[in-house]
């Protein structure tokens, strides 16, 4: 969304040759899901074809059979034209096919040029000098700039990027697969990996550019495969997508994502004007340097049955104000004010008595403990408290009730109350959290990207909890690096980028546009 | 830092299903590694020239069917407990304190250095529960600089407690040796608990009371650890410390607090072995208990009745086995490799068990 | 004043390098298990059962080098089940080399008591192999030129392992197994195989650190003779953070603290050995309350390797 009007303009020159790569009617199933249901696919060199869906479509399973990590269990794939088996991922490799993974596959500890001389024959001596001067004479017929002797620890997320795409070319790689490849990039190396991508298909290589953002895929894509629910929704090829305007292959996408039925009330749902409160939450000139990325002059409030959305691309500091926000990392200045009542020197568990709930994106990393039964992660934040523990004993009845009550409230999928919550699904573990912080007296609730990696029911499950919560008459922020979940459910939104609050702008038909400018303005610094 | 293989099914997996044949899992779980192991102990002694049947009978019938030597049994086993009740908080709470060894001698040392001078000065009661404390209190304070440095620091505590460990067994001897000396012997040793003077006996046996002290601490754990708010935080830090950190709990306080425990626990089992079985600490004294009972306790699946049957299973064996030494010829050492062949089979029982299941799960 | 005598410094030099050449091998051989991200918990284990294998072979065959080779295969015995069980089956690192450890403890004290309890077989001192014309220079010659084969093996072997770590597809390749393991594995080499390896050979060189303690320097073999070492040996490795001198220069260090007491007792000084003993340890913590943090350990230790999960 960041680069409409950035977008190259070489679409025209692109020759469209034989397919490279080709998936033939490819089902892979895993347990309790079909992850690809007969998905043909064709990848022509000189094209860039995007492979567009949400979060759960099924995206990620077909770059993993692509690169050999993974085996179709029906459906073939054919390269040149020939049936193969991508049994690994040496032998993709082998095969003309390099991946880069949305998580950097580069050993931080070594050099670029050690990482591109990673796996040669183990008695023999690597030939840096010669890796070194063919990365750099790779790297100057691309456009970019690539130190060699760098360790790949001291690179930003963009240059691994820009490492890993020249290590797969120099390795013969003629289609080259980009795994949700702009998720970790800043606005402004999201545009020159696009630019990159045209560059290299005007070379004659093939990319595959998976994404779930669909202006991206109108940027930068020759070619736009939709898949929906494992399933190939349907395509639009090169001269189609030339043929329309920009908002007609927008809507001709959106209709192909959702399903036609949906169109319309899925995009843009109007604003249920809802009466709003006395404010609740109010940050003010809040800073924090503790995190990863440090957090400025922050300043919002949100009023009783409001929501008030946050935008910005994924690692601009989002993560870090709701962590300074719930008290997990320390406030350096500024204040927190909940019900006009500083919190901002409170403990986590204090903050937590006041009323202010964090729902956090990280479910199993620190939302819950895969180990423990589902009953005592409904108590995680709670230990000790009334009335499952008196005294510090645990009273398993008061425990099992509750969790009994939670399981049927939000319909959780779970074959016991006991049984380890990481065996449940991502949705439902997501129903586990969101059962934990907003039931009892919560005042203000942040939500980060809470739809994340869900499956589409459980995306709209957890909405329409956003918005009962919000409607309740609680304060909601809602963090997200999905416009349209913004769109849909906050009544004001404001921009992160790098660490600070860009804007804020009110939810009305220019919303889309005026979130575009505030994110681009951050560009110019 | 929990284990992942051995433990994944500690109290979790508690839950029953399906009754009859997840019954037939557990025992089959938990019989088979230790016929394996007996089997292939077997075999060590059949290959060094021993009858395994009639060593093992032996074993038996002297640490088990007679009755001194079930006293003897009994009584080690508290010491052992106390070492197992240590392990299990430290274990349980995701902490790697495998410095037990010196928390013991050293506490033990100390006791044996102050106990017997204070007999005069102080009634027996009063005195016994005098080295009781100074047991916990010294092995505390040697726990002290792996729990600041893991809790500020994050330096790895396998490597300072072990370091500490054998800093602390030599130290121990340096003491025994040089301060603590008992001028009234020539053998380098310290002072002498006269026995009155030592932890009660049980009843009409000669079981010390240091068994109920280590029953009472290991199930006392236990307790604490799955039915206590405390227990349940300390198991949140272990299980995972970001969702610790999530919730608000201060990990490095917590940190500090189980290796403060794990550790005055360890000095306790030596303070017990001292006021209740030995009297005194001799130069080069070191029976090395923690290292040992920490296959055991992983083998209970650090469950505190688990770990009470395996205590007393590995102290019949060693009883068994002392006494076996001196009749057939087999060095007590043999326990010690029983206890590791014993934890493989398990390791690898649990390993197949798994992928059994995932087999069938398919 | 007559403390630093010559022969009080010849030897204390001996005596660190008779105390360090068993530190160092199994250092080397840790630091090489740590870089693929394997803990190796067990290396006393492994030293253990080396001293036993090297000096039954080196006593019963009368031949030295079958003794230094025996040793190095009897660490490979005990690196094997570690790799079997935890690179491979994924078990528990540290429990499982607790138990391996305990294991090589019992039943080399039950061997010995078989074996040696009656008789305390002794071996003969070990020849050394002067390097003339080095071993004629005045002071420096004696002792680091006039040496046996093990010695002069690890010193070489430090260089070697530089060099390999530094300079070869290996050194890269075992690099990323502890620091980035799908990243070797993406690049099609076998993270299991190549940690297997470095156990392996982990083993060996413990083993054979063990066997100098028993062939060499004690000649004969008692139980629980390696004492700690094999623990001193993995801090050596986390400490030397990747780089072979360091723990060259740290073996040597911790070597020269041990043989203190034997160099004092040779000046008149008589420093009871339990003081002795405490040093090395007391350094090490010593050392980690100054360093700290820097104690780096790669990514990846003590988690097995399961592809397709990050």
């Amino acid at each position: 969304m960041q680069a409409l009007d950035q977008a190259p303009a070489a679409l025209a020159a692109t020759p469209s040759g034989a397919p490279v790569v080709a998936l033939r009617g490819v089902t892979k199933r895993f347990p309790g899901v079909v992850a690809n249901d007969d998905v043909t696919i064709e990848i022509r060199s000189g094209e860039v074809h995007v492979l567009l869906g949400e979060n759960g479509a099924g995206k990620s399973t077909l770059v993993g059979m692509l690169s050999g990590l993974q085996q179709p269990d029906e459906g073939r794939i054919e390269i040149d034209g020939k049936v193969c088996v991508v049994a690994s991922p040496k032998q993709a490799l082998a095969m003309g096919m390099g991946t880069v993974f949305q998580h950097s596959m580069l050993v931080p500890s070594l050099t670029v040029t050690d990482n591109f001389a990673l796996g040669g024959p183990w008695w023999k001596r690597p030939d840096r000098a010669g890796i070194a001067a063919g990365i750099r004479d790779t790297a100057r017929r691309l456009g970019l700039r690539v130190d060699p002797q760098a360790l790949v620890s001291s690179l930003s997320l963009g240059e691994r990027q820009q490492v890993e795409i020249l290590r797969a070319l120099m390795r013969g790689s003629r289609c080259l697969i980009l795994d949700e490849a702009t998720a970790m990039l800043t606005p402004h190396e999201a545009v020159a990996l696009g630019e990159l991508m045209r560059r290299l298909v005007a070379q004659g290589i093939a990319v595959i550019f998976i994404t779930h953002k669909l202006n991206e895929a109108i940027a930068y894509g020759d070619r736009i495969s939709v898949l929906r629910l494992g399933r190939k929704v349907g395509e639009i090829d090169p001269d189609a997508l030339r043929g329309a305007s920009e908002s007609e292959n927008i809507e001709r996408i959106i209709a192909l994502m959702f399903g036609t039925s949906e169109k319309g009330e899925s995009v843009r749902r109007v604003q249920v004007s809802r009466r709003l409160g006395d404010v609740v939450l109010t940050v003010e000139g809040l800073c924090c340097d503790a995190g990863r990325v440090p957090v400025r002059d922050i300043s919002f409030s949100v009023r009783s049955g409001e929501i008030l959305g946050i935008a910005g691309i994924d690692g601009n500091g989002q993560k870090e104000l709701a962590e300074v926000l719930a008290g997990q990392l320390p406030r350096g200045s500024g204040s927190i004010l909940l019900m006009g009542s500083e919190m901002g020197g409170a403990s986590v568990g204090e903050r937590r008595n006041r009323g202010l709930r964090y729902v956090t994106d990280d479910r199993l990393g620190e939302g819950t403990v895969g180990t423990f039964p589902v009953a005592t992660n409904f108590l995680l934040k709670d230990i000790g408290a009334d009335p499952f523990w008196r005294g510090g004993i645990e009273r398993p009845q008061e425990i099992r009730l509750q969790a009994e009550r939670h399981v049927r409230d939000f319909d959780i999928r779970t074959p016991g109350t006991q049984t380890p919550v990481g065996k449940l699904s991502g949705g439902n573990i997501q129903k586990v959290l969101l059962a934990r912080e907003l039931t009892g007296a919560a005042e203000a609730v942040i939500f980060a990207k809470p739809t994340y990696g869900l499956d589409v029911n459980n995306i709209r499950t957890t909405r329409k909890r956003i918005r009962e919560a919000a409607d309740s008459g609680k304060a909601v922020v809602l963090i997200s690096t999905d416009l349209d979940e913004l769109l849909e459910l906050a009544d004001r939104i404001a921009v992160m980028d790098r660490g600070r609050l860009r804007g804020i702008v009110g939810n009305d038909d220019d919303a889309r546009d005026a979130i575009g400018r505030l994110m681009s303005a951050g560009d110019d610094e | 830092m929990t284990d992942e293989q051995v433990v994944s099914a500690t109290a979790q997996s508690a839950a029953r299903t399906d009754t009859f044949p997840r019954l037939l899992r557990v025992v089959s779980l938990g019989v088979g590694p230790l016929v394996a192991a007996l089997v292939l102990g077997g075999l060590v002694l059949l290959l060094m020239g021993f009858n395994p049947l009639s060593y093992y009978a032996y074993v038996v019938q002297r640490a088990i069917f007679s009755p001194s030597g079930l006293e003897a049994t009994l009584t080690r086993m508290g010491p052992l407990l106390l070492i197992a009740a240590s392990l299990i908080v430290a274990f349980r709470a995701g902490i790697w304190n495998l410095g037990g060894d010196g928390q013991y001698l050293l506490a033990a040392v100390f006791v044996a250095a102050i106990v017997p001078l204070m007999l005069g000065i102080l009634p027996v009661w009063t005195n016994l529960l005098l080295g009781l404390f100074i047991g916990a209190a010294v092995g505390a304070i040697w726990g002290l600089l792996p729990a600041i440095l893991k809790a500020w620091q994050g330096l790895n505590e396998i490597i300072t407690t072990l370091m500490m460990s054998f800093l602390g067994v030599s130290l121990a001897n340096v003491l025994v040796k040089l301060a603590f000396l008992d001028p009234a012997t020539t053998t380098p040793q310290t002072r002498t608990l006269p026995v009155e003077a030592r932890l009660p006996r049980l009843f009409d046996t000669s079981v010390s009371s240091g068994l109920i002290i280590g029953l009472v601490a290991v199930i006392a754990v236990h307790l604490i650890m799955t039915r206590t708010s405390f227990g349940m935080r300390l198991r949140l830090v272990g299980a995972n410390p970001r969702a610790a950190i999530h919730a608000g709990l201060s990990v490095p306080t917590l940190t500090i607090a189980v290796f403060a425990i794990s550790a005055a626990l360890a000095g306790l089992s030596g303070a017990v072995d001292i006021l209740g079985t030995h009297g005194n600490v001799r130069a080069d004294w070191n029976p090395a208990y923690s290292l040992t009972v920490v296959p055991l306790v992983f083998l209970a699946r650090l469950n505190g009745f688990g770990s009470i049957a395996y205590v007393f299973l590995f102290s019949a064996l060693t009883i068994g086995g002392e006494s076996a030494a001196r009749r057939i010829g087999v060095p007590s050492f043999f326990s010690l490799v029983i206890v590791a062949i014993l934890l493989i089979t398990l390791g690898l029982a649990e390993y197949l068990d798994k992928r059994h299941q995932e087999r069938a799960r398919r | 004043m007559a403390l630093f005598t010559q022969s009080f410094i010849i030897t204390l030099f001996l005596g660190a390098i008779a105390a360090g050449i068993p530190l160092l091998l199994a250092g080397l051989g840790e630091q090489l298990s740590e870089k693929t991200g394997v803990l190796n918990i067990g290396l006393e284990g492994m030293m253990l059962f080396g001293a036993y294998t090297g000096f039954l072979v080196a006593w019963s065959s009368d031949s030295l080098a079958l003794g230094f080779v025996a040793g190095a295969a009897g660490g490979m015995v005990v690196a094997a089940l570690m790799a079997l069980l935890c690179v491979r089956l994924g078990l528990n690192q540290i429990v499982i080399g607790i138990a391996l450890t305990l294991a090589a403890e019992g039943l080399t004290a039950l061997l010995h008591f078989v074996q040696f309890s009656r008789t305390y077989p002794r071996l003969d001192g070990v020849p050394t192999l002067p390097l003339w014309p080095l071993s004629e220079i005045p002071f420096v010659g004696p002792i680091l030129f006039n040496n046996n084969v093990v010695f002069y093996f690890a010193i070489v072997l430090v260089a070697v392992f530089a060099w390999v770590y530094r300079q070869t597809n290996l050194g890269i390749a075992l690099q990323a197994a502890g620091d980035k393991p799908a990243a070797l594995d993406a690049a099609g080499v076998d993270v299991t195989n190549t940690r297997t390896m470095a156990v392996l050979v982990t083993g060996a060189l413990a083993g054979l650190g063990g066997a100098y303690m028993s062939i060499v320097v004690a000649g004969v073999f008692v139980p629980f003779m390696t004492h700690g070492n094999g623990f001193i040996a993995i801090v050596l490795a986390m400490l030397a953070r990747g780089r072979p001198l360091w723990v060259l220069g740290g073996a040597l260090l911790f070597g020269g603290s041990l043989s203190l007491t034997t160099a004092l007792q040779v000046a008149g000084v008589d420093i009871p050995t339990d003081v002795i003993q405490m040093l090395p340890f007391a350094m090490v913590m010593l050392v980690l309350l100054v360093a700290g943090r820097k104690a780096a350990l790669p990514v990846a230790l003590g988690e097995s390797f399961v592809r397709g999960s990050r």
